[in-house]
């Protein structure tokens, strides 16, 4: 198990980055942002290490990740940027007309590190089961990674490809779904109680594991868990409980915070909360 | 007319079987997906020729969309299969985001589009989905006339790096464009040359339009008969070319007046050269049971039609 000193230091610098990016533009979704800072800062220095300079469209050699919950882009956009992607400094274009940091990922403005729109929700675990594939045709051993949103279940694709997956075999790629149990109108336990998450995709023939999302030594250790899991005729899910709005006192604990921005009070009481640690942008 | 019949009457999705069969011999990248309806889609022959490339997902047509666009990275060439109907109108938001906005190269293979899949009735019978698709930014839509223009679209858009919507049929109908044509993606096909009339025919109604010509010849009339078996990107040099010379136009086409060929090509003269145009096409209605000719009769969509279609905008010249 690698030291998380380091990538704690990583962490609290993402989470400074995430509400400042929504907080210039007045836009964008920090709450399950902020819930999942621990898993982009360990999926990229730690458990994917992708080559940040030689991203091309096709990560032949390499494992891939897509974000199916596009509107947490800020913490995509920061631990890209800060492993390497692109320059920390674009950071502040987020949202703004002209960026590749486009409210909701896309590849359209040709930013590294992403190889599928997302935003309408439900997409992104398909789309990973088909790199899945096509790493299984190219005789690949790398694996595919995905994100999903608890809320975002209730889409119906997510369960025609959670079907395919086992029907098919497909265990080359890891599913993590973030539960935080928050969605826009309320709980999901209001808007739609999803019930066991972990009955339901033992029943769609899924490995399940779970974790605490916002504990870096249980979230590593979980992967490699799931990582070790790959290979051996079934699909692999890792149900991360986490805390929307982790970090900062005041967007935890409901699910207010999901889409909304903190004004220049609100940032200074959050920024007060959270160490620069490498810098801000 | 010079325009034959070169063989006995074949189904244009058929064609899009033989087409996908060579390409599964000839490019290794290709793969190809269907939602439960190999048979109808004529995707066997690549199934069995390549197992491990055949994905069958099963009813479930917005996970083989995306599970397509997915596919293409690490370089595969997915085409997908199913009835034109579940190929658009169900899927449009994932064709939207995972195929289109994000640029993927995607094969959207679609079958059974039109009045012409007949006693299946109105919920089987899309005639919205030219509309739906040439909507879409990047999207290249192209709709072939008969068996042998469909096998040359299929193997042409395994070359084009970029999303496609392959719409063809499912009734037999005649065979007459040549068996080693090379499709040229975007460019107008002149049938038949004429001097009264343009007559811009996509799909199935191409044929019609061969026949109409022949009887308005008869009346004295001069048609000039042009295949649009692209409607994204549109040949829009030759469109304007043909009624700078004949001077109004008629479209015909098995699918809604809106947002069909016939719009396009409206669109096209009222920007560049403004000039009467006839609209052969279904307005603003649902089909029904029954066998393609009689449907074909029922919404005006038959040679008949055309010839009326000519000889009425014609007089409005």
């Amino acid at each position: 198990m690698p030291s998380t000193v380091e990538l704690k230091r990583i962490c609290s610098q993402t989470r400074r980055d995430i509400v400042r990016m929504v907080a210039a533009p007045k836009s964008g979704h920090p709450g399950g942002s902020l819930g999942c800072v621990e898993f982009f800062v360990s999926l990229y220095h730690e458990i994917m290490k992708p080559d940040a300079s030689k991203f091309d469209m096709n990560g032949k050699g390499e494992d891939v990740f897509f974000l199916s919950n596009g509107h947490i882009s800020p913490v995509w956009y920061s631990v890209l940027s800060r492993y390497g992607y692109f320059p920390v400094k674009e950071l502040s274009t987020f949202r703004f007309l002209n960026t590749r940091l486009q409210g909701h990922p896309t590849t359209h403005e040709g930013l590294p590190g992403v190889r599928m729109a997302s935003g309408s929700l439900g997409m992104g675990l398909s789309c990973g089961i088909g790199a899945a594939l096509t790493k299984k045709l190219n005789g690949e051993s790398k694996l595919v990674y995905t994100l999903h949103g608890d809320g975002e279940l209730q889409e119906g694709q997510i369960w025609e490809a959670a079907m395919y997956a086992s029907a098919k075999k497909v265990d080359n790629i890891i599913a993590t779904v973030d539960v935080n149990g928050r969605q826009i109108d309320g709980d999901t336990d209001d808007v739609i109680a999803l019930g066991s998450l972990r009955a339901k995709f033992e029943a769609f023939g899924w490995k399940v594991f779970e974790c605490d999302g916002n504990n870096l030594n249980d979230l590593l250790k979980t992967m490699a868990e799931c990582k070790a899991a790959t290979g051996k005729g079934v699909p692999v899910i890792n149900l991360m409980k986490t805390e929307m709005g982790m970090g900062v006192d005041y967007m935890m604990g409901s699910h207010k915070w999901h889409g909304i921005f903190p004004n220049e009070e609100q940032l200074e009481d959050a920024l007060g909360q959270l160490e620069e640690t490498l810098g801000d942008y | 007319m010079a325009i034959k019949k070169l063989t006995e009457d074949r189904d244009t999705r058929s064609g899009f079987g033989a087409g996908l069969q060579e390409l599964g011999q000839e490019n290794k990248n290709v793969v190809a997906l269907c939602a439960d309806l190999t048979g109808s889609l004529k995707m066997n022959d690549f199934e069995n020729d390549n197992p491990d490339r055949f994905f069958q997902v099963g009813i479930a047509e917005a996970n083989m969309i995306s599970i397509a666009a997915g596919m293409t990275v690490g370089g595969k060439i997915p085409f997908t299969g199913t009835f034109a109907n579940f190929s658009t109108g169900r899927v449009y938001d994932q064709i939207r985001q995972c195929v289109a906005y994000s640029g993927k190269n995607v094969k959207i293979c679609a079958s059974h589009a039109g009045l012409t899949l007949g006693e299946d009735g109105a919920t089987h019978q899309i005639l919205e989905d030219i509309g739906m698709m040439k909507m879409l930014p990047h999207m290249t839509v192209i709709n072939p006339c008969d068996y042998n223009q469909t096998k040359a679209a299929t193997k042409a858009i395994a070359d084009l790096d970029g999303p496609v919507y392959l719409r063809f049929g499912r009734p037999k109908v005649p065979n007459f464009t040549p068996e080693d044509q090379k499709f040229e993606i975007g460019k107008a096909w002149k049938v038949e040359e004429g001097t009264d009339v343009s007559i811009f025919a996509t799909g199935h109604l191409v044929w019609k339009a061969i026949e109409a010509q022949a009887i308005l010849a008869e009346k004295g009339v001069s048609a000039e008969i042009i295949n649009i078996h692209t409607i994204k990107p549109l040949d829009t040099e030759a469109i304007i070319a043909s009624v700078n010379k004949t001077g109004c136009a008629v479209t015909a086409e098995e699918h809604q007046k809106n947002g069909g060929l016939g719009d396009s090509v409206a669109q096209t003269l009222a920007l560049n050269n403004p000039a009467p145009i006839e609209m052969v096409a279904v307005n603003d209605s649902f089909g029904e049971s029954g066998t393609p000719e009689q449907l074909l009769e029922k919404y005006g969509l038959n040679t008949e039609s055309i010839v009326e279609a000519a000889l009425k905008v014609i007089a409005r010249k």
